[in-house]
Parts: structure tokens; C-alpha cells; sequence
């Protein structure tokens, strides 16, 4: 599929051809499809028309400054966003077809299909081994046995099984920060979903541990289909096979990753890659 | 040009100094006026009824003969009364915290609400006990029994619970609750594995502190006609029955007729400041036990 320039995304978009605006080429399955999203904070707009489709089995990252509502976007994906009270959407997002955004489509169930890790580790106060265990349980596995494979099979998944094999009783905060980030994308892995959505996951680490969460996503990206929200430019540029770059709640740019590095269209995808403002 | 000039420096420094050092003798003044009178109050209170406690007085019915009265009837009483209180306030007041705290819509609804909680907080507690008297005694028709007495006890303790558990839901970090949605979690499953769990120690420690309020209150009991008589020891909590602080007023009003009955009244209260230093210690405990760990 050709890519298209932001202006001819926008005539595309004008005249109802909802399909027409740009795609990542077809790699994988399309997992997500989003059309026309606009998304306010109260009366402040945070989203406006969103168009943006995602595939499984790649890696996509969403770059952009501070503010400019990446991390809305992605929170979106999972509908995590409505935890916040004043939130109000219009438009659709479709995962595998089926609109998330429609009442009758439960969040919970969304939610075990699309895992998510969050900027900061956030593992609960338990053992290593239940807060793996936690996403099962609350699906209601209950036999000892099937849990002691998942917890296993998903924290050698997430390139921690070596490390903690011996402590699985023990509280997880004896963990560093880049262990417990890393147990945290084991716990999200537990619960087998489709996509995982990472928002900034190595802002806070160290850049030893932020090397292996990123060797990890390359991993991941056979199995799943991952959403990356990045401050760090160069990460998009080393793990990502698509790029959206926003600013003001809008999608600016979205393509190949090596082309909006080397060949952005929009003058200001470039000023941004290359440091001029953000 | 300065403008610090440094001989008045030198001429007001000592001034300055010596208001220092008063500033400091005011506030330990001001403390050791608390720590004092409580000491005295306390040395008395030990030395008028230290002699009277033994095991006789510990374990014995109650009599008008002064060395032959026990309180083993108000220490059952007592005991009883925390059966109802506990589970009856932690039940209502953490419910209510929770409602407050994780479902209902912050505006004004919530807020008239936690306002009504808090003034509830400030009345007075012998209006709690013509409340408890007008409802569970006579129109309940449960009559000045444990359940009426504990009941009554709740209502006066339930907002100290649930200010003490909003505190304690409030204090458990979102991203915990948001890694449990994040999961599939519904809110009860949210709640009930990962906020109530984390909000426990400090829901604990405010439940004990309410707790010890409730055994030493009298007031409201006074009001439901809580008897200091001669009767059989209460075995449940729908029998008749008194506490230490009722004992404690009965022998201290009498105490013109008979003497003694100050020694008794006094060895009450070196038995009931035990169990409220006992109760008070636990909530400590559990305090230090379960820091918070996130």
C-alpha cells in the first residue's frame, strides 16, 4: 500500500474514504483500527480525529512531546482512560473488528487481551510469584499446577526467570527497578493477550536496564503485537517498525520507522526528530 | 552601604538569646503541665486501688460488701460489648469508606456527606445514647441489653472508623489499582485483592483506637439504664449487663456511703486503663508490623 502525505491523509479522510489514509505496510494482521477519535478532558480536547491503524506483530512506537497526548492515545487501546472521570470520546476503535469504544463491549474483557506495562513499575505488594499468578486468578485459574506453568512460562518470557527462579515467595520490591519493570511485563504476559501496550516503560531506568526491556520488546514483537509510548527518540528509532509522531493531540506524521527518521514529509516531524523542539 | 549594622548586632544579641531559651521553657511548660497532672492522677489512682486487686476481686460477683466485690460481671460485660462493637462498626464504617472513597462521583453529593460524617464526629456521645435508647431499647424493644448497649457503642464510633478508613483507601497508591485494572480486574476484584489488603493495617489501627473509645464511654450508657446491680454474669449478648466505666461511676457516687467503695472504684480503673493500654499497644503493633511497603 502507498504511503500518503498528511495532506492527502486529510482529503482522504474529508471525503469519508476512511480506509485510504495512511497504513503501515501489511506485515501482520491489522489489530487495531482507528477512525475519527476525538477524546476531551472536560472541556479541553486532548485527542482530535485520530486516524491510525495498527499491526500485529510489529512494533509501533508513538513519539511526540509532552502534552501532545500520546499516552491518552495509548491508554485509549485498553480503555484505561476512563478511569479518569471527565473523560468523553467520540469515534471508533476497532480491535479485530469489533468497536471498543461501543457500551456493550466490556472493558474487562478488552483489558485481558490487551496487557499493559506502565511507566513506572508498579508491582504489587505480594511475592514475586502472585503478582505473576494475579492476572490468572482473577480469570479464575485456580489449579495449582496450571499456575505454576504460567508464572514460570511468562517470566522466562520476559527474561527474568533466571534471575528470581530461587526467590519466587519473596516480596517483589527486593527486586531493582529494572527486575520489577520486567516482572511487571511478566504479569501482563500472564494473562496471554494479543497486544501489549507499554507507556514510556524505561523512562525511570538505568540505561543497562533499559537496553535489556528494549532487547525484550524485539522478543515480544514475534508473539504480540506492541504499542510503545517513548520520550527517547533514539529507542523509537532502534526497536520500532512503525512511528506516529503527535503533537497537539494530533497525528503529524505516521510511517515506516526508518522513513520518518530519514525522510520525514512534514517539516514538523523533522524539527522534532532532530531536536528543534520538545 | 550595610545595612546590618554590626554594633547594634552586638547590642540586641543578647535579648535576642535569652528570648531563644524562653520561647523554649514555655512549650515544656506547657507539656510537662499534661505529664504531670496524669502522673498524679495516675500514682493516685494506683496507690487507692493497687492493694484491692487480686484474683478474688478479679473474678468475683459483685457485692455491697466492699471486700467482697468482684467485677468479674463488668469485665464479661465489657467483653461482650467489643463482640458487638468490633464487627459491627468495622462492617458499616469501612463499607461506608469504601463507598465514599471508590464509588461515589467526587462533587457535592460527596461532600455534604463527608461533612454530615464529620459534624457526627463532634456530637456529643450522651446523644447517643438517647438515640440508642429510643431505638433499640424501646422501639427495637431489644431492652438495655448487650446488643442495644453495642449497637448504640457503633453508631457513636463509626465515624472515627470511617474517617480513619478513608484515610487508610486513600493512602493506597493508584498505580496499584491501576496495574489491577490493567489486568481485567473488576473494581471488586480491585478492591478486595489489592486496595483492601494494603489499606488493612492502618483500617486495623483506627478500628482498635475506636475500639478502646467504645469500653471507656459511659455517657450513652448511663442513658439506656445500665444497671451496676447485683445479677448473674451476662453468657451472650442479649443478656442484661454492665461495663467497667458503669462500675467505675456506680462506686465512685456511692463512695459517700461507704468508703472503701473509692478503693474499689480506683482498682476498676487500674483494670480498665490495663485493658485500654493493651488495646492501644496492639494498634501500635499492628501499626509498625505492616508499614507500608509500596
Amino acid at each position: 500500500m502507498s504511503l500518503l502525505t498528511v495532506e492527502e491523509r486529510n482529503e482522504a479522510v474529508q471525503q469519508g474514504n476512511v480506509y485510504a489514509f495512511k497504513q503501515a505496510p501489511e506485515k501482520g494482521e491489522l489489530i487495531y483500527q482507528t477512525t475519527d477519535l476525538n477524546l476531551w478532558y472536560g472541556k479541553e480536547q486532548a485527542l482530535k480525529n485520530i486516524n491510525m491503524s495498527i499491526r500485529d506483530k510489529e512494533v509501533t512506537a508513538i513519539i511526540g512531546p509532552s502534552g501532545c497526548g500520546k499516552s491518552t492515545y495509548l491508554k485509549t487501546l485498553n480503555r484505561m482512560v476512563e478511569l479518569i472521570p471527565t473523560v468523553r470520546m467520540e469515534g471508533e476503535i476497532a480491535y479485530k473488528g469489533k468497536n471498543i469504544l461501543d457500551k456493550t463491549f466490556r472493558s474487562e474483557e478488552l483489558r485481558t487481551v490487551v496487557g499493559m506495562v506502565f511507566q513506572k513499575a508498579n508491582p504489587f505488594p505480594k511475592s514475586i510469584y502472585e503478582n505473576v499468578a494475579y492476572g490468572p486468578r482473577i480469570h479464575g485459574i485456580r489449579n495449582k499446577k496450571v499456575l505454576d506453568e504460567i508464572v514460570e512460562r511468562s517470566l522466562r518470557d520476559a527474561y527474568i526467570w533466571d534471575e528470581v527462579k530461587d526467590r519466587l515467595k519473596k516480596d517483589a520490591f527486593g527486586l531493582s527497578g529494572g527486575q520489577q519493570q520486567r516482572l511487571c511485563i511478566a504479569r501482563c504476559l500472564a494473562i496471554e493477550p494479543s497486544v501489549i501496550l507499554m507507556d514510556e516503560p524505561t523512562s525511570a531506568l538505568d540505561p543497562k536496564s533499559t537496553l535489556k526491556i528494549e532487547a525484550l520488546i524485539q522478543e515480544l514483537k514475534q508473539k504480540y503485537s506492541v504499542v510503545i509510548v517513548t520520550h527517547n527518540m533514539q529507542q523509537a528509532a532502534r526497536i520500532s517498525d512503525n512511528t506516529a509522531f503527535f503533537l497537539e493531540g494530533e497525528i503529524v506524521e505516521y510511517d515506516r520507522t526508518d522513513v520518518i527518521f530519514n525522510h520525514p514529509k512534514d517539516s514538523r516531524t523533522e524539527g522534532y526528530i532532530k531536536g528543534e523542539f520538545g | 552601604m550595610a545595612y546590618i549594622d554590626m554594633a547594634q548586632v552586638k547590642k540586641r544579641i543578647s535579648a535576642r538569646i535569652v528570648l531563644n531559651k524562653l520561647a523554649k521553657v514555655c512549650f515544656m511548660v506547657a507539656t510537662l503541665f499534661g505529664l504531670i497532672i496524669l502522673t498524679i492522677l495516675l500514682t493516685r489512682v494506683v496507690s487507692e486501688g493497687m492493694a484491692w486487686i487480686n484474683l478474688d476481686f478479679l473474678t468475683g460477683k459483685l457485692s455491697t460488701q466492699a471486700d467482697r466485690a468482684g467485677i468479674m460481671g463488668a469485665i464479661l460485660g465489657t467483653f461482650w460489648l467489643m463482640v458487638v462493637v468490633g464487627p459491627v462498626s468495622m462492617l458499616v464504617g469501612v463499607g461506608t469508606a469504601i463507598y465514599l472513597e471508590l464509588y461515589v462521583k467526587k462533587g457535592k453529593l460527596q461532600s455534604i456527606i463527608q461533612t454530615n460524617i464529620m459534624n457526627l464526629a463532634g456530637v456529643p456521645s450522651i446523644v447517643y445514647g438517647i438515640l440508642g435508647l429510643t431505638i433499640f431499647v424501646r422501639a427495637m424493644e431489644f431492652g438495655n441489653v448487650v446488643l442495644a448497649g453495642g449497637l448504640t457503642m457503633s453508631l457513636l464510633v463509626l465515624p472515627i472508623i470511617v474517617s480513619v478508613s478513608q484515610e487508610a483507601i486513600r493512602a493506597v497508591p493508584q498505580h496499584l489499582s491501576e496495574a489491577s485494572y490493567g489486568l481485567g480486574a473488576t473494581k471488586w476484584q480491585t478492591i478486595r485483592r489489592i486496595v483492601l489488603p494494603a489499606a488493612l493495617p492502618g483500617i486495623l489501627t483506627g478500628a482498635i483506637l475506636a475500639l478502646s473509645r467504645a469500653i471507656g464511654e459511659t455517657a450513652p450508657l448511663v442513658v439506656l439504664g445500665i444497671p451496676a446491680l447485683l445479677m448473674p454474669f451476662p453468657g451472650g449478648i442479649l443478656d442484661k449487663f454492665t461495663v467497667l466505666p458503669m462500675q467505675i461511676y456506680y462506686w465512685t457516687l456511692d463512695s459517700t456511703l461507704v468508703a472503701e467503695y473509692a478503693n474499689l472504684a480506683a482498682a476498676t480503673i487500674v483494670v480498665l486503663l490495663f485493658v485500654l493500654f493493651v488495646l492501644n499497644a496492639t494498634a501500635i503493633i499492628v501499626r509498625n508490623t505492616f508499614q507500608k511497603r509500596y
